[in-house]
């Protein structure tokens, strides 16, 4: 699903050169949940944006999906990004009164799907995160959970090959935490979605199958965790 | 995507921010106006300019006095004033007299008239009886000046129909003594209104026979070295073929009695009614264009006004364009997206700006003051104009918009 190889960001500070990534190679396999984690500035933002097709590496090979997209330009990114990618942010990033389903329809729109069929397929999304109920919503109405939840709805609309996840729980407290780890977890064991968690966060983390970290740019290990926390269990028994 | 998905968009980020969008487009609104009611108001003033001079009478030529050049009396010569004499209207009179069905002098000045409580400044002209017929006046009560109060230097005066209208509101002025700069004077005729023609209505008048006016009224003022002075002789010419001989023998017969030498410039101006038209349409064009100058630099300044919102707008709509990006947004879509935005509020602005203008044109006419001319060329102007300023001034926007890098976007706090 995801291949990489000696990818390189490098970024002109002044005089100076920073190597954001640094030589960073690894493999995802489609059906995985994996966590890539890391404190701030250690190059996983970089990272997630090449991942995400928002950024292009300096150098580097990266193949996604068996296509190589490292020297696409930017309509072809954009294109990219609306079909096979699909973006959950820390901050939600929902469009301000504009009701919960045309903030699903949005990647439809921009992919050229019109009418009903925008339609029925972004409310099947919003079934999937049963948030159906709230469609006709605006962000300022719902819940930061609920929120959470639209822009994950938005972020399945176009079936994508990988659910990309930055600091989702980041802005949410721990129950909600909770309900939106649960829910990436059914959507990777039910619907075998693909799940790329960027966080920096261990418990958060702890919640993946896999587990890569990332220091200076460079990956530093890449772990199968071989117990995974259940969001969602009893947690009485956990803390036990 | 569709266009109309992109209206969508538009407008709802319009209406996120309605009082903003409004204060936006108010430049552009007061400057379309502007220009409408502006080019409505000019053309109104040209056409019935136009029309005034055209009810004098076609063949109309007036001698006037002057250097030719400069086209105003009085203002010619450096050297000294040149005036045009009675003297000069009485040779014209012998000596013209094939072509010609009336030749007319006359002599104005303004004085306080009064009636009672009410008086007004007012042109009074001294005139003779063929006046009425050259300047095609129609007596409403009373009769015109005759040979008889030329004889007798008469104190009777003839009133247009504004004036009697002030004077008198609605009491009959004929038979009634008013006073001309503190001189009785009888009533005997009111005018016929010819009808509104811009300024200087020419309703606003009194006349007056012109021997009486210059034994009783004009005094030195109408005096050049002992010789009595015209403002200016209105020669009715028979047919319109007949003008440039008219025209030509009037020149020859002045300038000999002037002792112009035949190198000398003439001191007086000989023109004929298609002369005053097209100076006077050449005016107010001027006129129109350098005040529609004016509004178009209103409408310039409306424009950098949406320039400089839109901006403001790209930046504080960072993070929405950066998620925009990240679902699939390509830059030409948020590049439309933000056009689109633009043009709508100059558009809107247009539409509004028309509407004003025109209200205000139609205003104007309501009063009396003028009848605008609203014509559809003006009005698209007016509506490319805004369309295309909306376009200038929001393809830089747009490109800072469609050119943020989608990841630094999305982080922008």
């Amino acid at each position: 699903m995801i291949q990489t190889q000696d990818l390189m960001k490098v970024y002109q500070m002044g005089d100076t050169e920073v190597h954001a990534l640094d030589g960073a190679s690894f493999t995802i396999n489609k059906g995985e949940m994996v966590a890539i984690m890391g404190p701030s500035g250690s190059g996983k933002s970089t990272l997630m944006s090449i991942i995400g097709c928002l950024d292009a590496p300096t150098s580097g090979k990266y193949m996604l999906d068996d296509v190589a997209v490292e020297n696409m330009d930017e309509t072809k990114l954009a294109e990219i990004r609306g079909k096979k990618i699909g973006f959950v942010f820390q901050q939600f990033n929902l469009l301000a009164r504009t009701s919960a389903l045309e903030n699903v329809m949005l990647p439809l729109t921009y992919a050229g799907v019109s009418g009903k069929e925008r339609n029925d397929r972004a409310l099947k999304a919003l079934e999937r995160v049963r948030l159906s109920d709230r469609k006709d919503h605006a962000p300022s109405e719902l819940s930061g959970g609920q929120q959470q939840r639209v822009a994950i709805a938005r972020a399945l609309v176009n079936e994508p090959a990988i659910l990309l996840a930055d600091e989702p729980t980041g802005a949410l407290d721990s129950k909600t935490s909770i309900e939106i780890m649960e829910l990436f977890q059914n959507l990777h064991k039910e619907h075998g979605q693909t799940v790329i968690l960027v966080t920096h966060d261990a418990y958060v983390a702890r919640h993946c199958d896999r587990i890569i970290k990332i220091s200076d740019g460079q990956i530093v290990s890449d772990e199968i965790n071989r117990n995974p926390i259940k969001a969602g269990a009893p947690r009485t028994e956990e803390k036990m | 995507m569709l266009f109309s998905e992109n209206l969508k968009i538009a407008l709802r980020a319009l209406r996120a921010n309605k009082l903003r969008s409004v204060l936006t487009i108010l430049g552009i609104v007061i400057g379309v106006a502007t220009v409408v009611a502006l080019l409505a108001l000019g053309k109104g003033t040209t056409a019935s300019v136009t029309s005034s001079i055209q009810s004098n009478g076609s063949n109309l030529l007036t001698v006037s006095a002057g250097k030719q050049q400069s086209g105003r009396p009085g203002a010619g010569g450096s050297q000294q004033a040149s005036y045009l004499y009675y003297a000069d209207y009485q040779l014209l009179q012998r000596s013209l007299t094939e072509n010609v069905t009336a030749i007319v002098p006359s002599y104005q000045a303004s004085y306080l008239v009064k009636y009672g409580n009410e008086s007004f400044d007012v042109n009074v002209t001294g005139v003779t009886k063929d006046y009425q017929e050259v300047h095609s006046y129609k007596v409403a009560k009373g009769r015109f000046v005759s040979d008889g109060d030329e004889k007798s230097q008469g104190l009777v005066a003839i009133l247009g129909s504004q004036t009697a209208k002030d004077l008198f509101g609605g009491l009959t002025p004929v038979g009634k003594t008013i006073s001309i700069n503190g001189i009785k004077f009888e009533v005997v005729g009111v005018l016929e209104s010819k009808g509104s023609s811009g300024f200087g209505s020419s309703d606003d008048a009194v006349f007056i026979p012109l021997e009486t006016g210059y034994n009783k009224l004009f005094g030195s003022k109408a005096m050049y070295n002992d010789k009595k002075v015209v403002n200016s002789i209105a020669i009715s010419v028979k047919t319109t073929d007949a003008m440039d001989t008219v025209s030509a023998q009037t020149k020859f017969l002045i300038r000999r009695s002037h002792k112009l030498a035949s190198s000398d410039e003439l001191d007086f101006n000989v023109l004929s009614q298609a002369d005053l038209l097209s100076t006077i349409t050449s005016v107010t064009n001027t006129l129109t264009i350098f005040l529609g100058a004016i509004a178009g630099i209103s409408l310039l300044v409306g424009g950098i006004g949406i320039m400089n919102i839109m901006l403001v707008s790209v930046t504080e709509r960072t993070k929405e364009i950066g998620l925009r990006k990240a679902v699939g947004a390509t830059k030409n879509q948020i590049l439309t997206q933000f056009l689109i935005e633009t043009v709508t509020l100059s558009l809107l602005g247009g539409i509004i700006g028309i509407s004003l203008g025109v209200g205000i044109a139609l205003l104007f006419t309501a009063t009396g003051l003028l009848t605008a001319v609203i014509t559809a060329d003006s009005i698209a102007l007016a509506f490319f104009f805004a369309l295309a300023i909306g376009v200038f001034f929001g393809i830089y926007p747009a490109f800072r918009a469609a050119n943020l890098t989608p990841m630094v976007a999305l982080r922008y706090e």
